[in-house]
């Protein structure tokens, strides 16, 4: 029998029945009245700051007003003509640096009107109903090839099958979701939504998703080009920075995203092993994820070392403030210096940094030595694919609605330039399509 | 504590809090809780001629209108009179009237417009000890089918009719409850006063429809599938009765005629608004069917803490004392001359005034692109929309400008006298009488 306190990366530090209560859902849905009430705190604000915030311009206080007059379904059609993912995204988004942070109510009282939630609501009710909204066009006789059934591909998939071409998907894994199957808190997503949420999408028909097909490996991309009337590459980052220090080479050092992978994928919670000290390098959301399920699967201490001051940190105050009211401490101004251990990890030596005028981050030559059984990496992650096509810090180079050097590839999501957030990726992947249909049909200028 | 006893046509009552003649006033048993519970008053729910009593529907007899988080607005009701034998109500009216000789009881009465039903049922009620009776000439559902409550509130020579027999029949005060189911209330209230009675009660229910049912398209509430027109009573009613009241009270050929005010009283300040407008005092049901009887307690509390704040050592003190500040159109002031103005740092950016000054007022607000909100003052006619909608209390204000400046949109400098339309040279009038 382990515990919190059994030394190494062990599995079942928890009781079955803690861990479903940990990994519930992180906020409950509202029920009817709540949402009625809820709604009815929308101000219904001329050319609303919330839409303005949000990337998929979805008409917030329209949608809102649908509920406080009791049509959710209406209510989530206003919202999924926007952003087809709009249950995940009311999930996922981080709201309160979006369309939360720009409500009116947010500025005059500190309680912004709760539109992440009521977009679940409106959301979950066409889902329960079993109901696709969209009926596809007249067919275009069109076909295009995406890469990728993260949110990108998938926006980008509805959106063209819906305006009467044909679509096949090719995806590396065996699952479809990309980000929000594998990449996302449990907690965030519960009751396998991720999937039920793609099998609802698919409704519309004329989509094909083709697993286990990596580009570059299975298929390539002058084939696809070769093959289709266009390309949407919405392929992600597949790759994560190394440490680049010593010990980095040492057993119990993981990639968060693969950590979160396998948690998503694990059909057993109680089976999956986590360090008894986990320390998790990075600042962003997906450094959150990891060290706040580190914590949730029974880790006695979690810290997450991030390199500059904590105002800084890409993951938003909320994400921060939960993953300290679940017991992790983040530990800001450190950086990696080595890793210790005979074999597998033991410590951890953080260096503490200071951040120069220009931003520049330089160690101060002061260390810091953590028990560490695990270590998980979550310092970023890089593009591993390009297919040839221009590269721009980093990310496959795009102009306009995710055009790329290639006249025929069209790309948007992580691997483009812009926020890594599901959000954008639908954005992105809409828009993309709606560019390769105005292109394909001649109605492009 | 101020004192809130008041006297009302000779009755006394601890406070001007009375429960109207309604479901909450229909037994013995519910009118001993009001008291207990502090209200200054029960009128008792209509009692109708001796005889096999009149029976309700056994379906729902409620509908409702609802704001914010179900919040009651409105309540509208097809209940009839009491359902319950004469002898009955009389019996539980002369014990409770007996146990509470300090509170109010008034007995509310529906008979036919006949002379011989009123000659009988008013002795009987005299039996019973209550302070007074007051007339339903009121209801709109059901009863005035049979000629009865509007159906005689709405012909003022049968309201002067009965409270003449009324008058002569009985040596209590008489109080006349008026429908607001009519076209001007100035009519049947002083057919009342011409009949003789000591005060007018108003406002009765409005006829109403609540909701529909859009499934099976039946009017709420439905009686297997059928609904008929009920009174709406509550909050929402308010501002009719308020006007009702205000038009009585200035009336000149209804001097001095007391008014028991009714219609959506809620909380203290309603009953203060009412009483301003001439009631010298309020009688309450939809807040007490919403809350429960407990409700009055705010009220009392709440009326006695504005009292003594104000320096009314009694509720006699401010009644009426708005009426004279009730006007006609005509002689409002035209040289008092307003700018709306936006406090910026309250603002929270909603563009609400925005959105209903450019679509539906006077293109008065501009908009920056960084949502700065600002009055045009050469296009801003001072109707208060802005004000209305902004959700921010006291971010929009409207602001008088002072004598000697100049309104930019009309060109002309603003005066201190007084300036109505009956001097205005667009008047037809006006200019006739050069």
């Amino acid at each position: 029998m382990t515990s919190p306190l059994t030394p190494g990366i062990v599995s079942g530090r928890l009781a079955g029945e803690a861990l479903s209560r940990n990994f519930e859902d992180l906020h409950a849905p509202l029920d009817a009245h709540e949402a009625a009430v809820a709604a009815d705190r929308c101000y219904f604000c001329h050319d609303a700051p919330c839409v303005t915030a949000c990337p998929t311009e979805i008409d917030i206080p329209l949608f809102i007003r649908q509920i406080a007059t009791g049509q959710p379904q209406a209510s989530a059609r206003t919202i999924l003509e926007q952003n087809i993912l709009g249950g995940m995204c009311a999930r996922v988004c981080p709201t309160e640096t979006l369309c939360e942070e720009a409500c009116v109510r947010e500025a005059a009282e500190g309680k912004p009107v709760e539109i992440g939630r009521l977009q679940r609501f409106a959301t979950d009710s066409v889902m329960a109903a079993g109901v696709h909204p969209f009926d596809r066009a007249p067919s275009t006789g069109k076909r295009v090839a995406v890469v990728g059934a993260g949110p990108a591909g998938l926006a980008c998939a509805h959106r063209l099958a819906m305006l009467g071409t044909d679509v096949v998907i090719y995806e590396a894994r065996s699952k479809p979701g990309g980000l929000n199957e594998f990449g996302i808190a449990a907690y965030k997503t519960t009751e396998d939504f991720a999937q039920r949420e793609v099998d609802w999408l698919m409704q519309i028909g004329g989509i094909e998703i083709r697993h286990d097909s990596a580009l570059g490996d299975a298929v390539t991309l002058d084939a696809l080009i070769a093959d289709y009337d266009a390309v949407f590459l919405g392929l992600g980052l597949g790759g994560v920075n190394a440490l680049g220090i010593d010990g980095a080479d040492k057993d119990g050092i993981t990639d968060a995203v693969d950590f979160i992978a396998t948690l998503r994928q694990a059909p057993d919670l109680a089976a999956l092993p986590v360090g008894r000290d986990v320390v998790v390098i990075g600042g962003g959301m997906t450094a959150i994820d990891a060290a706040v399920q580190s914590k949730l699967l029974g880790a006695e201490t979690v810290t997450v070392a991030y390199r500059r001051p904590q105002d800084q940190m890409p993951a938003s105050r909320y994400e921060q403030d939960l993953a300290a009211s679940k017991g992790v401490r983040i530990l800001a101004n450190v950086m990696p210096k080595a890793i210790h251990g005979n074999g597998a990890v033991r410590e951890i030596e953080l260096e503490y940094t200071a951040v120069s005028e220009d931003g520049r981050v330089s160690g101060t030559g002061e260390t810091v030595r953590l028990k560490a059984d695990q270590v998980l990496r979550a310092i970023g992650q890089t593009l591993t694919v390009d297919g040839g096509l221009s590269v721009e810090g980093g990310k496959i180079a795009t102009t306009g609605a995710g055009r790329t050097s290639h006249d025929k590839v069209w790309a948007g999501g992580d691997c483009t330039a812009g926020e890594d957030l599901t959000v954008v990726a639908v954005a992105e992947g809409r828009d993309a399509a709606e560019d390769i249909h105005a292109t394909l049909t001649g109605a492009r200028a | 504590m101020a004192d809130l006893k008041t006297n009302f046509v000779g009755i006394e009552s601890p406070n001007p809090f009375w429960l109207a003649s309604a479901p909450p006033t229909d037994k013995e048993y519910n009118v001993r809780r009001a008291f207990e519970a502090g209200w200054g008053g029960v009128v008792w729910k209509t009692l109708g001629a001796e005889g096999p009593p009149v029976v309700n529907v056994n379906g729902p007899r409620y509908g409702v209108v609802y704001g914010a988080d179900r919040r009651v607005l409105g309540i509208n009701n097809i209940e009839l009179i009491t359902d319950r034998p004469l002898e009955t109500n009389l019996e539980e009216m002369a014990r409770v009237k007996a146990d509470y000789p300090d509170r109010a009881l008034i007995a509310s009465i529906m008979v036919p417009c006949e002379e011989a039903a009123w000659k009988a049922i008013l002795p009987r009620v005299a039996e019973t000890n209550a302070d007074g009776i007051e007339l339903n000439f009121g209801c709109p559902h059901g009863m005035s089918e049979r000629g009865m409550g509007s159906a005689v509130g709405q012909v003022p020579e049968y309201i002067e009719m009965v409270t003449r027999w009324c008058k002569q029949y009985y040596d209590r005060p008489v109080i006349v409850k008026l429908t607001p189911n009519i076209t001007d209330i100035r009519y049947p209230a002083r057919a009342a006063h011409n009949g003789g009675a000591d005060a007018v009660s108003l406002i009765n229910t409005v006829s109403s429809i609540t909701s529909v049912n859009l499934d099976n398209f039946s009017p709420e509430p439905s009686i297997d599938g059928k609904g008929s027109h009920g009174g709406y009573c509550g909050p929402a009613v308010k501002p009719i009765a308020m006007n009702m009241v205000a038009e009585i009270a200035r009336d000149p050929e209804c001097a001095g005629l007391p008014i028991s005010g009714i219609g959506g009283i809620t909380t203290w300040r309603d009953a203060a608004e009412f009483m301003a407008l001439g009631a010298g005092n309020v009688q309450v049901c939809t807040a007490a069917m919403t809350y429960g009887f407990k409700i009055v307690e705010e009220m009392k509390r709440g009326l006695s803490q504005w009292m003594d704040e104000k320096g009314y050592g009694s509720t006699a003190e401010f009644v009426g004392r708005a009426v004279p500040n009730v006007t006609d159109w005509q002689y409002l002031n035209l040289n008092y001359v307003t700018k709306a103005r936006i406090d910026q740092d309250s603002c929270i950016k909603c563009g609400r005034c925005y959105a209903a000054c450019e679509d539906t007022s006077h293109q008065a607000i501009s908009m920056s692109a960084d949502r700065v909100f600002e009055v045009i003052d050469a296009e801003c006619v001072a109707c208060n929309l802005c004000v209305d909608v902004c959700p921010v209390e006291a971010c929009i204000t409207m602001e008088r400008l002072e004598a000697g400046a100049v309104d930019p949109r009309t060109g002309k400098t603003v005066s201190d006298d007084y300036y109505n339309w009956t001097m205005h040279p667009n008047n037809p009038s006006s200019q006739a009488a050069e």
